[in-house]
């Protein structure tokens, strides 16, 4: 019949619906480098336009995505430290080189999986607290009240996020690095044999500084990733208590997504 | 009952040939009017008819497809950061929801905007803000969560956030909606007060019957998106619009049945 002759047919259907999506992810993407733009745009500026990002509220942020992060992340770090050991010491062994897993351990710790594990934490924990709060907000017409009252959202809300996790992640690496290197210690010095005293020197004598930097540069990018992942979910967050649980479960997997690729990405480039 | 005082001075509100869309979906179409200094004017419809919709845009939410809105003789979608600042200043807004921060009290609510846009010192904004929740008979209630007032006391603590920067024009998105009649009423004779004391324009969207002829110099009366008549509460009262008529009197509109219209609809897309 005539029918169906107006409309498209499956494969045409695949390639719209790929194309819208593409162009959703695109705006999606440009909305956060907007956002990133102006919240520096505050953090450097706002005291000259006389609309600081204020300090308490930096503060607060401060706590509860670092401060209260911590006893997880030590658990985890510590968890994940001495499983490399089991690991590296067990594998090695075969080859007889059980010797040479403290510098292995020293370098990925260091290098990839103390910041990596310091992201996955504050992407879980304050990925989905974020965009939560955010998108409350925006529901209930507090972010409409903020932009009529003259407050830019962005600035009162996105600003203090991004400093917080500037100044955090940082810090919560070189906690998650010690803590990894201390549960991996645990394992090989019994295994191995070692002193405590042996086991650090090993450690700090594969240690460069350009490793250490690696990590931290990763933790703020890391940073900036969860912030922007969380808040866009949050502000484009609609349709009452259930738009409210997919903009969260949204920005959790959006944002340890966003980290794993990253990291990737980086290792790529800085390991050359 | 307000005296009629219609075209008083001069407009504060200027909507000209606004027209706006939602995806392809025209929401407004050609909405024209104005607001004038001290006037109560209220925009009045049924839900769907776009009422809030324009309040948005003349909040400067959204930008206008076409047309403009000029707040105190300045097209809003043509100012810059600074004097847009300078605009906000002087415009007040009570949300539907009341829309305070949850994590604050009622009294910081009511401070953020004077701790935002000036150099006061603590103990002059604590003064002020009790100042306007006395107005709004909220005095003692500033340590209290916005989580921990009933429906009316929200509206009357958003509506002493709106008045704190003493604007000269107030906007107030259905004041009545999800109160008893009781409490409506009350609200409805604080915001006269208001306007008696303060002489500040006043912009109230409502699907309220009562509360809009008890409270409006002027009506504004939308109907998908259409602006149907714009005059006084007696104006409104004795047009003879059909569907001013329909909305007063409460009955829905007819809804033409056309069979060719109607067996196309059903048929639509089918083989």
């Amino acid at each position: 019949m005539a029918a169906g002759v107006e409309r498209h047919n499956g494969p045409q259907r695949l390639i719209e619906g790929v194309g819208r999506r593409f162009v959703a992810g695109v705006e999606e993407f440009g909305y956060g480098g907007t956002l990133l733009v102006e919240s520096l745009f505050w953090l450097l500026l706002g005291r000259w336009f006389r609309q600081p990002v204020r300090l308490p509220a930096v503060a607060e942020e401060m706590m509860s995505i670092g401060v209260r992060a911590i006893p997880v992340l030590v658990i985890l770090a510590f968890a994940n430290g001495a499983m490399m050991a089991m690991q590296g010491i067990y594998t090695l062994r075969d080859f007889g080189a059980e010797s040479h897993v403290v510098p292995g351990i020293a370098m990925s710790v260091v290098r990839e999986f103390g910041v990596l594990i310091a992201g996955i934490v504050v992407a879980g924990r304050s990925g989905s607290a974020i965009a939560a709060r955010i998108g409350t907000m925006q529901m209930a017409q507090e972010v409409d009240a903020l932009r009529v009252m003259g407050i830019s959202p962005v600035r009162y809300l996105v600003a203090p996020v991004l400093a917080a996790m500037l100044l955090m992640m940082p810090a919560l690496t070189v906690l998650a690095n010690c803590l990894a290197i201390v549960g991996g210690g645990v394992f090989s010095v019994m295994e191995l044999h070692i002193g405590w005293v042996t086991y650090f020197d090993r450690v700090l004598a594969v240690l460069s500084s350009d490793d250490i930097a690696q990590g931290m540069i990763k933790s703020l990018v890391f940073g900036v990733l969860i912030t922007l992942v969380a808040t866009a979910n949050g502000f484009s967050a609609s349709g009452g208590a259930e738009g409210l649980g997919r903009a969260t479960t949204r920005s959790v997997v959006l944002c340890i997504s966003a980290i794993v690729v990253a990291d990737m990405i980086f290792t790529f480039f800085l390991s050359r | 009952m307000s005296v009629n005082t219609q075209q008083q001075g001069s407009p504060v509100v200027e909507v000209r040939n606004l027209v706006t869309y939602y995806g392809t979906r025209k929401i407004l179409d050609d909405i024209s009017m104005n607001v004038c200094e001290g006037e109560i004017m209220v925009i009045m419809g049924g839900s769907g008819s776009g009422k809030s919709t324009l309040l948005r845009y003349m909040l400067g939410l959204h930008r206008p497809d076409e047309g403009e809105v000029r707040l105190f003789g300045r097209d809003i979608s043509r100012l810059g950061g600074r004097e847009w600042q300078e605009v906000r200043r002087r415009i007040g807004v009570a949300f539907q929801g009341g829309a305070l921060f949850n994590s604050m009290t009622v009294g910081e609510n009511v401070r953020l905007p004077l701790r935002e846009h000036t150099r006061l010192d603590e103990n002059t904004m604590r003064i002020m803000s009790r100042m306007k929740l006395e107005v709004v008979n909220l005095s003692g209630f500033e340590h209290l969560m916005p989580a921990q007032l009933s429906g009316g006391m929200v509206k009357r603590a958003a509506l002493a956030r709106a008045l704190v920067m003493d604007p000269e024009i107030l906007f107030f998105d259905e004041p009545s909606a999800g109160l008893d009649p009781v409490v409506a009423a009350d609200l409805d004779k604080l915001i006269l007060r208001i306007r008696d004391a303060t002489r500040v324009a006043i912009v109230v969207v409502t699907h309220e019957l009562e509360s809009a002829f008890e409270i409006a110099d002027r009506i504004t009366v939308l109907d998908r998106g259409r602006i149907l008549m714009i005059g006084t509460v007696d104006e409104v009262r004795n047009s003879d619009n059909a569907r001013v008529r329909n909305l007063l009197s409460r009955t829905s509109e007819d809804i033409e049945v056309d069979a060719e219209d109607y067996l196309q609809r059903l048929t639509e897309g089918a083989d």
